[in-house]
Order: C-alpha cells, then sequence, then structure tokens
C-alpha cells in the first residue's frame, strides 16, 4: 500500500472510531449549516482548501468534511501560560473555519481562559472537569511558555496557585496529544531571550510527551486550525521536521516562495526603508530579512484572510518561527551574513559571502538547506 | 463574620489576573485586592540590545493591543535620538492606531465583557419577532436583528444548550438576578456577538494592509514606516477605505446600540452605578490629523475637578512597589527606574471555598507596580479620555458625550460609573471610527507633494541619549522610557494603562482604582462573584501589559541569579 493510501485508511479508521462515540451535540453539523445559509458546495470547498493546506491529496477532501462533522466528539483544552495571548488573537482571526463555526461546530472547546464565560473557581472547576472526564482523550493546546525558575513561582494560575509547571505536567500526562501554538509554547519565545530572567522553556523541554510545535509569533491561523484538524482527521501528530514543526506548513523556508524572490534572483535590493528600491518591491535581504533562514508558509498562506505578511508591508522576516530567533538573528534589521545558525550555517554563510559580494547569486545554496531541515520521520 | 473570596483566574482578559476581596456579614466588599500572577522579565531582556530592535521586542509585551507597544517603543527611541519622522509616516502609524482601536473595543465589549452583561440561557426564551421590534427602539436601522435572524442564533444556541454540554459557555453565573436584560434583550446582544466575531476579522484585516500582519504587525522601523508600496497603491488604500466602512456600521448599528440597550436596562442596578472611586484621570495626545493636531488632547483632572485640566507633566511619574514582588527604597522615576524581584509568596487562610492559598495583603501581593501621578493615584481608559477632554471643551467629545446623555437621559454624573466606563469605550470608538477618516484624507492630500515614509537614524556611539513616548492605548495612556548608552539599550521602562489601574495599594496606603473600584460592591452570592467581574472587566484588563518589568545588576533572587552581562 502506498504511502497516502495508508494514510486514508488510518482516517477512515479514526473516523469510525470517532462516530462510535456519542455526539455532544443534538443537531448534525449538516443541519446547522443549512440553517446557516452555508451550502453542501461551500463547505466542500472549505474542504478541500484545508485538504489542500495540509499537503493532502484531493482525494483527502472527503476525509475532511467527515472530520469536521465529527470534530465534536474531540474535546480541547487551550491553557495560558507566560504569554501575551497574541496565538489567541490569531485563532480568534480564523478564517478557515470561522472561529464561531469553530466554537459551535467543529472543536469541543473545553477551557479557554480568553474566551469562556466562567472565571476564578468556576473556571478551574471546568479545567478539572475537563482533565478528568476526558482523560486521555483530548486535545491540549498551550499558549506561552513555562518558567522554571524560582520552582515556577512567576506564573501561578488559579485559586489554588498552582504555578504553570505543575498544571502543564498535569495536563500534559492524559492528553491524547499535545500542541504547543506558537514560539512562546514551542521555544520559550521572547520572555526565554538572553538572559532568560524566569527559566522560561518551551513545553517540550518539561513534559515527557511527543509534542507538535507550531513556530510564530504568532503562527497564523491557518497553522492552528489545520493542525487541529489534522489531528481530529488521523487521531496523531502530523510529519514533523527536526524541530517538531509540522513539515506540511514548515516544509519550506520563506526565501523559497518569496514574491520577492526574483528580485533577489536578479540581485535588486532595497538599500534603505522607504529608498525607490523599497516602493518597487525589490528584495528586503540587506535590510535584515530573515526568510533565507526561517522555515514557515507565510508567503503563500500570509496573515489575515490572505491580506498581507511582513514582507509584502516592506520589512524583512524576523525569522519568529525559529528557536532562539530572538538572540540568533537580532538585530533585525542587518543581513545575518556569517553567522551560525542551528543546522543552517552553511546555507547563511554563503548567502552572507553572495550578498556582501553583492555580485553573484548563489541559488545552489538552497538546496543544501534542505538537507539540514530534514525531518526525523524520513 | 467577613469572608475572602478569591478569584483566579479572572477569564476573558489579557494575561494572568487575579482579585481577591473580603466581603461583610451583608456580602458588601470591606477590602480588596489586585495582583498579577506571571512576571516575565522583558525589560533585561532589552538591556544590551540595538534601540532598532526595540519595537518589535516590546511588542511583545501584549498580543492585544499589540500594535500600541510597537509603536510606543519605536518612537520612544526616535524621541531620545532627536529624530523627526515624515509626516507621511505618522499619518500611516494612525491610521494603524485606529484600526487598533476599533478591533480592540469591539472585541472588549462583546467577547470578553459582553458575558458580563448577557445572559446566554435567557435568551433562548425570548420571541425573534418581539426582539426585533424591540431592536428599532435603540436604533432605527439595528444591524443582524430580523426576526429570521434572531430565530436562526436562538436555533444555534439552543441545540448546544439542550446538551447540558456548554463548552466555554459552561459553569458561568447565567440567571444571577444581577443580569438585568430582558430575554428579547439578551437575544439582540447574542447575536450581536456573534456578528462581532465577523466584524473584528475585517477590522484585524484593516491593520494588516499596512501592518503586514495583525497581532503583532511588522512595518515600523525606528524613522518611519516600510509599507511604503501598499501607502502608494490606490488599491491598497481603497481596500482600508472599504474595511472601515464595514467596520464603522457594525459600530454605529450595533456597538453604539447596545451600549444605549444596556444603559436603559442597567441603568438602576447598583452593582454598576459605582465604581469610579478614584477620581483622579490622565490622558495624552492621539490620532493624528494633521501636523500637531489630535482629535484627543492630553490632559489631567485631580480629585474630578472637571473645571481645572492641567498638562501632562512627565516628570510627576513615579512608580512605587511598596506592596509588588520587587525591592526598591523610594518610588522611582521610570528613567532611573530598578525592578528587583523578589517574590513573598501566598498565604494559608479560610475562603468562600475553603483553605486556599491568598495573597497577603499586609505586605508584597502583585507583580504589577503602583504607578502615581505626583503621588497620586491616576484611573487611564477611555473614560479618562473622554473626560478630559470634555473638560477642556473639545468639541468632538463634547458632542458624543452630550448625545449619549441625551438618548439614555443619564446625568453626567452616570459617567463615574462601572456603566458610564463601558460607554465611553464605545463613544471612544465612534469618535475613532468618524474621525479616523480625517486622518486618512490627510495622507492623501500630503502624498500628493510628498513620498517619504522613512528617515534614516544616526547612533553616536560615543553620546548617551534619554527619551520617552506617550501615546493613548485602547486601554489608556501608555509611556516607554529608555536610555540609550554606547549605541544599546542601557535602561528600559514601560508605564502601562493596566499598571496604572492595576496596581497595589503603594507605601502612603493609596489604593489604586481596580480595588477601589470594588469596595462597598455588594454581591448577590460570594462563591459567584460575577458583579466583581463585571466592574473588573470594564477597565479592560490587560495583565501582560502591566507586568513587563524587570531591570539592573545581577540581582539575587533567591535560587537563581539573573547575570545582565549574559545578553
Amino acid at each position: 500500500m502506498d504511502t497516502h493510501s495508508a494514510l486514508f485508511e488510518q482516517g477512515r479508521k479514526r473516523l469510525e472510531a470517532l462516530r462510535q462515540l456519542p455526539p455532544r451535540q443534538e443537531t448534525s453539523l449538516q443541519e446547522r449549516m443549512l440553517k446557516l445559509g452555508i451550502t453542501r458546495r461551500d463547505f466542500m470547498k472549505w474542504s478541500a482548501s484545508v485538504t489542500a493546506l495540509l499537503a493532502l491529496p484531493l482525494p483527502f477532501t472527503n476525509l475532511v468534511a467527515e472530520a469536521a462533522e465529527l470534530a465534536d466528539r474531540v474535546p480541547l483544552i487551550w491553557l495560558h501560560l507566560a504569554e501575551c495571548t497574541g496565538c489567541s488573537e490569531s485563532l480568534v482571526r480564523t478564517d478557515t473555519p470561522n472561529l464561531d463555526s469553530l466554537i459551535f461546530d467543529h472543536i469541543s472547546l473545553e477551557y479557554h481562559e480568553t474566551l469562556m464565560a466562567a472565571a476564578g473557581w468556576q473556571a478551574e472547576e471546568n479545567l478539572e472537569h475537563a482533565l478528568h472526564a476526558y482523560k486521555g482523550s483530548y486535545l491540549l493546546a498551550v499558549e506561552g511558555a513555562v518558567p522554571t525558575a524560582n520552582n515556577g513561582t512567576f506564573l501561578t494560575v488559579g485559586c489554588k496557585g498552582h504555578t504553570g509547571m505543575e498544571i502543564i505536567k498535569e495536563a500534559a500526562e492524559g492528553a491524547a496529544a499535545i500542541i504547543s501554538v506558537g514560539t512562546c509554547a514551542s521555544f520559550g519565545g521572547v520572555q526565554a531571550a538572553a538572559p532568560n530572567p524566569t527559566g522560561a522553556k518551551g513545553v517540550y523541554e518539561v513534559v515527557d510527551k511527543a509534542v507538535v510545535n507550531l513556530g510564530g509569533c504568532p503562527p497564523s491561523e491557518k497553522n492552528i486550525v489545520g493542525t487541529l484538524m489534522y489531528f481530529v482527521m488521523f487521531g496523531r501528530l502530523p510529519a514533523l521536521d527536526m524541530f517538531n514543526r509540522p513539515k506540511w506548513a514548515y516544509g519550506a523556508r520563506v526565501h523559497d516562495n518569496c514574491e520577492r524572490r526574483g528580485r533577489f534572483d536578479a540581485g535588486e535590493f532595497v538599500e534603505k526603508f522607504g529608498d525607490e528600491g523599497a516602493k518597487e518591491g525589490y528584495c528586503l535581504y540587506k535590510v535584515g530579512c530573515k526568510g533565507p533562514y526561517t522555515y514557515n508558509n507565510c508567503p503563500t498562506e500570509r496573515f489575515n484572510h490572505h491580506v498581507s505578511w511582513p514582507v509584502l508591508a516592506g520589512h524583512g522576516c524576523m525569522g519568529c518561527s525559529e528557536p532562539n530567533f530572538w538572540d540568533d538573528m537580532a538585530d533585525f534589521e542587518k543581513p545575518l551574513g556569517r553567522q551560525l545558525i542551528h543546522g543552517l550555517d552553511a546555507t547563511a554563510d554563503t548567502i552572507g559571502g553572495v550578498i556582501l559580494a553583492a555580485t553573484v547569486v548563489g541559488i545552489g545554496a538552497h538546496a543544501v538547506a534542505s538537507v539540514f531541515a530534514g525531518s526525523k520521520e524520513d | 463574620m467577613n469572608q475572602r473570596v478569591v478569584i483566579d483566574p479572572i477569564t476573558r482578559i489579557e494575561g494572568h489576573l487575579r482579585i481577591e476581596v473580603e466581603v461583610d456579614e451583608n456580602n458588601v466588599v470591606q477590602k480588596a485586592w489586585s495582583s498579577s500572577t506571571l512576571w516575565r522579565g522583558l525589560e533585561v531582556i532589552l538591556k544590551g540590545r540595538t534601540p532598532m530592535d526595540v519595537g518589535l521586542l516590546v511588542q511583545r509585551i501584549c498580543g492585544v493591543c499589540t500594535y500600541s507597544h510597537y509603536r510606543c517603543g519605536t518612537e520612544a527611541v526616535e524621541n531620545a535620538l532627536g529624530l523627526k519622522i515624515p509626516l507621511n509616516a505618522r499619518y500611516l502609524r494612525s491610521l494603524m492606531q485606529t484600526s487598533l482601536f476599533m478591533h480592540d473595543h469591539i472585541v472588549h465589549f462583546y467577547h470578553l465583557h459582553g458575558l458580563d452583561w448577557v445572559d446566554v440561557v435567557s435568551a433562548l426564551s425570548a420571541d425573534p419577532v418581539k426582539a426585533s421590534q424591540l431592536a428599532h427602539e435603540y436604533i432605527h436601522n439595528p444591524i443582524a436583528t430580523s426576526d429570521g435572524e434572531l430565530r436562526a442564533v436562538q436555533e444555534r444556541v439552543k441545540g448546544f444548550v439542550a446538551t447540558g454540554k456548554l463548552g466555554p459557555f459552561a459553569n458561568a453565573y447565567w440567571g444571577n438576578k444581577t443580569y438585568k436584560f430582558s430575554p428579547e434583550q439578551n437575544l439582540i446582544a447574542l447575536s450581536h456577538y456573534l456578528k462581532a466575531l465577523e466584524v473584528q476579522r475585517v477590522a484585524a484585516e484593516m491593520l494588516a494592509i499596512f501592518g503586514g500582519k495583525q497581532p503583532h504587525p511588522q512595518s515600523l522601523v525606528v524613522g518611519g514606516v516600510t509599507s511604503v508600496r501598499d501607502m502608494l497603491s490606490p488599491a491598497r488604500l481603497q481596500e482600508w477605505k472599504q474595511k472601515h466602512a464595514i467596520v464603522q456600521d457594525f459600530i454605529e448599528r450595533a456597538y453604539k446600540a447596545d451600549v444605549i440597550m444596556a444603559a436603559s436596562a442597567f441603568g438602576t442596578e447598583p452593582s454598576v452605578l459605582g465604581g469610579v472611586a478614584i477620581k483622579n484621570f490622565m490622558c495624552t495626545n492621539e490620532f493624528v490629523i494633521g501636523d500637531q493636531e489630535y482629535i484627543f488632547q492630553q490632559g489631567v483632572i485631580m480629585n474630578g475637578d472637571l473645571s481645572k485640566v492641567t498638562d501632562v507633566n512627565p516628570d510627576l511619574i513615579a512608580e512605587d512597589v511598596t506592596h509588588s514582588w520587587y525591592s526598591a527604597d523610594k518610588a522611582q522615576h521610570p528613567y532611573d527606574g530598578t525592578t528587583i524581584p523578589n517574590y513573598t509568596g501566598l498565604v494559608e487562610r479560610d475562603t468562600v471555598y475553603g483553605k486556599l492559598p491568598t495573597l497577603d495583603g499586609d505586605n508584597k501581593y502583585s507583580w504589577v507596580k503602583s504607578p502615581r501621578y505626583d503621588g497620586e493615584p491616576v484611573e487611564v481608559g477611555p473614560l479618562a479620555c473622554l473626560l478630559v477632554n470634555y473638560a477642556k471643551g473639545n468639541k468632538v467629545v463634547v458632542d458624543a458625550v452630550n448625545e449619549l446623555l441625551q438618548v439614555t437621559g443619564l446625568p453626567v454624573a452616570a459617567l463615574f460609573t462601572t456603566l458610564g466606563r463601558t460607554a465611553a469605550r464605545m463613544v471612544q470608538t465612534c469618535i475613532v471610527a468618524k474621525h479616523g477618516l480625517e486622518t486618512f484624507d490627510a495622507l492623501l492630500s500630503n502624498m500628493q507633494s510628498d513620498e517619504a515614509t522613512y528617515i534614516e537614524p544616526q547612533i553616536d556611539s560615543s553620546k548617551e541619549y534619554v527619551g520617552h513616548s506617550m501615546i493613548e492605548a485602547p486601554r489608556g495612556l501608555l509611556s516607554h522610557w529608555i536610555r540609550i548608552k554606547g549605541g544599546l539599550v542601557e535602561n528600559y521602562q514601560a508605564v502601562v494603562p493596566t499598571t496604572w489601574n492595576a496596581g497595589p495599594v503603594d507605601a502612603n496606603g493609596k489604593v489604586g482604582p481596580y480595588e477601589a473600584s470594588l469596595v462597598g460592591l455588594q454581591l448577590e452570592d460570594p462563591t459567584k462573584p460575577l458583579e466583581v467581574i463585571r466592574v473588573i472587566h470594564s477597565f479592560d484588563p490587560c495583565m501582560a501589559c502591566a507586568v513587563h518589568v524587570m531591570d539592573y545588576k545581577g540581582q539575587s533572587l533567591g535560587e537563581f541569579r539573573i547575570d545582565p552581562n549574559a545578553c
């Protein structure tokens, strides 16, 4: 059986199993869509776009649609640790599907501090109830880093005053899968930048389970929703790269698909913000773009319903989906040049040399980086 | 005997906030404590970095008013370097600020504050036809309130409630007697709650047009703005204006109408009629509509005296940490502020929920500092902005406030309440939506003769620079303060709106706005303190903003050391 048919079979079995679970809502998704004036055709279009997003072949569209219909069987618990809520804000912007659909129709959101109606003691009861009632089956999404210094007391949550570290360990234990949403939960983020005064760490560093990391500050809403749908559909995490990021989203460099790539290849660079090159849309490498060192789908998916992304707005990529980017890629308005960036030093070196020489363009170098970014599962 | 009530987490806010109150035998609040329970230390992280990266980094203070910190940090550096940026860049920054205000205030009212006013379960028993008629009483052309639409909303939520599995609506305070909307009014608001989810997305897209993305836009640099192509594109400008129209329409036909509806229903509800207990207010200039022309003007009011407005004097700001988890000898001006962590923990005591760790109110109990203006606590935010400008006779504000008072039939005194604080945010949003277009027109006009968006900053590493920036964020007056030495950040402090409002009691026993707003509040059921949550939410708390601070030379902190030389 080839990989895709095996995967399809796995998804089919997973959805069959989900179908055996009691629905948590009385009316089906189809009935609700009908009432909202969403046609089957619209819904299938949405399913096809999610299928494409997940880099699955078109025949999976039916599987995605079925997964959406059965998503109400999957409880989601979303925790906030040391963070700024930007990732939740990103989720709230989601248009595939709309957040209201997400809440009402797809995933069963059991706990989310920014959105839930209950507070205080009652909120904590909801969390305890969900952790207990859905033990072993809930999907755990985490936003924010885990402060570990001083016994974790830089963060306490809830009437019982538990530290973030205690809470994440308990929640991780009963989770069917864990998703670190954003660079803070994935790699520690801004609070973990030197000298990391609170000992902030990524979730994967403090729990004993596999964690999927959605790098990005914030990750795009599509990467969050796509990952949720993948879990519903297959009951497991997608293929991951060396930093445990889903390959369907983080498989290519920003530079590879950049709309200004032609300018780079032609040697046309913005020399200074606001100059004639900036008005013409020249490459931003010389004013600090970190696209050649950064793995994400920003150029193709963009942000906010495809409205824009930093490079379109004339600012170089700052590498925000990479571990330690706050330290490794600063200062952000200068080209990285000859520096060591996790496995990608070969690329950085070549590009730095090439650009600083400002003559030839070493396109071949990019093939080298792909080798370093190879996955664990390959 | 007095009882302690602990509320943690305060949900539907940004960040981690814990509120505790002590109620007497009549359930009237006698004392209140406000605490943030997360500290991230961003300011120590800033030290030793290039000033050019400051904006990107301080932006991560908050993912909600993300743009405010980005702009304020960038402008603090520009102020220190004495840089005058091109007018186009100022207009673009102001347009992004307009987008942020429209986005932030809608999300706050409906998705964060709304469920304190709207009883979702009650909406299920509403008559959609009656509700649709009623909607016209608050505005002649309401949005998303035809009987068909309302019936669809009801059906949608019904299926949800019938299973008894409410998801994000579970275990809240439905049925509490201080919910005052009729079932029909609840249904109208619920319909707008759902509609607002769509509209806020459009508002976020507005900011993304010139910002690259939202949250955490990426188009400001020290010296200007990078989205010059978007500025020069007529299609892009038109896109902004179209989205603006969609959001403005919702603000005027739903948000405004719903606040008027709330004023009529809650106008006699005691739990929202007090709550503005610190009568000192402060705001700054915001929304540039011409060189040195602003929609809102800066000023300070003390002791509720609307007859006297003074100019904001940056020298009079100082932060006290007597009851914060930091060490310092005395209150400090932000340029010289230190932030030495000193966590002393919680103390076990009896509460309405049994024995729990609680805040040690006599000692240190929060990661938020206590900023003071001339030694006094001050409330900042939309209410402060409106009061200062009303007192100054700013015509735009006077007209908008008078209109609100007229349609609701409420006296000026009604502004000094929790209800007034919530209404002020709506009035401010309407003004921003309407007059923000003046900035847009000013940009178009200036672009006819000037396409500059950036001026290159120069830093002399042999010189020391000091500067600050004050802007009006959605939650109120925001200031960032920087010292640059050797071409790098030597010291950085942010004094943010939620710090002004949420800070603990100071060395002189003066309490801040959050804590003062709760004293005297009567709770129907201390184990379900909806009233406290409603009052606190009216400030629109943003805790990650409020706690960001950390400073100075290798401070010992229990078992670990901070080494600033490591950066």
